[in-house]
């Protein structure tokens, strides 16, 4: 079966990398613990998606202290909404072809 | 390379994240009655067995006051804890967790209004001018739900919005304070409760 469609793409196959994206869409910027929340995962599970997302340079970070403790927080970057767009665009173009 | 079907369930995880991460969507209808109905029968042991009737601005804290403040203080304990518990109920039947990044932001909004209410409603106290303390509560309350709402269903901003009206009128007619407050929080929180139950639980 032809699934290939123009926009899809491979950096969201996988459904953690999707969430993650779907949560920062709709959030100014949310951090580490939070998206851990949403997702039910585990730290390095989290971090290695984090880490791929930030090589695509879809999602960047800010660090800052609350009190002592160092505190990351990842928002989508302009790439990133872009990229996110396409990929609902193309699903929904797939959805709509198979009607 | 995925399936068709897969690429359908991504779409499905998509949507669910969204509305997860920026909406907190286990309130329970049932809370909003039983609180109603808590308030019902605070309102009630306050005015006939308290004889409790604040119908001037200024009403001094005669003895009786106290138990009136303590049936207040009980009515709201045991509303936070009926709404928690049965909001995680229902977030464990949906499969997510109670205390994430949504339900603290939501509990951060209501927070800010209703702590500075309850402290300008001390002050009031200290002051004597018990029959400002109906007003003061529903107008706060509604500002803090109307302000919460964002995080989750739109109805809680429309109970905001009565709440404020109801704290507004209980102002301009001090001697049905003790009415008004029934209604808003007995009576809407009930009505609420209906509403929230037959569109989003049954």
């Amino acid at each position: 079966m032809k699934t290939l469609i123009e926009g899809i793409n491979k950096a969201f196959e996988s459904r953690i990398r999707l969430g993650i994206m779907s949560a920062l869409a709709v959030n100014e910027a949310l951090d580490f613990n939070a998206l851990k929340e949403y997702l039910d995962v585990t730290d390095g599970n989290l971090a290695s998606h984090m880490k791929a997302l930030e090589k695509e340079e879809f999602v960047s970070v800010t660090k800052s202290f609350v009190g002592k403790k160092p505190n990351t927080k990842y928002f989508m970057t302009k790439a990133g909404q872009k990229a996110f767009n396409d990929h609902l665009k193309a699903l929904e173009n797939l959805i709509k072809s198979q009607k | 390379m995925k399936q068709e079907k897969d690429y359908v369930k991504d779409i499905a995880e998509i949507r669910s994240m969204m509305e997860r991460s920026s909406k907190f969507l286990s309130l329970s209808g049932w809370a909003g009655i039983l609180v109603g109905i808590y308030a019902l029968l605070g309102s009630y042991i306050a005015r006939y067995i308290f004889s409790f009737n604040p119908d001037e601005i200024v009403y001094s804290t005669s003895p009786g006051f106290w138990k009136v403040a303590f049936v207040a203080i009980a009515v709201f304990v045991v509303a936070l804890v009926t709404a928690v518990a049965l909001s995680y109920g229902n977030a464990t039947k949906r499969g997510e967790k109670l205390w994430t990044a949504t339900s603290r932001q939501l509990a951060i909004s209501m927070a800010v209004p209703l702590i500075a209410g309850a402290l300008l409603s001390f002050v009031l106290i200290s002051k004597d001018l018990i029959g400002l303390i109906a007003p003061i509560t529903l107008l706060f309350y509604g500002l803090a739900l109307f302000d919460a709402s964002k995080f989750t269903y739109t109805v809680v901003k429309v109970l905001g919005l009565v709440e404020i009206a109801l704290g507004l009128l209980a102002a301009c007619f001090i001697e049905h304070g003790l009415l008004l407050w029934a209604v808003g929080f007995g009576v809407a929180h009930i009505i609420y409760g209906i509403y929230v139950y037959y569109r989003y639980e049954r």
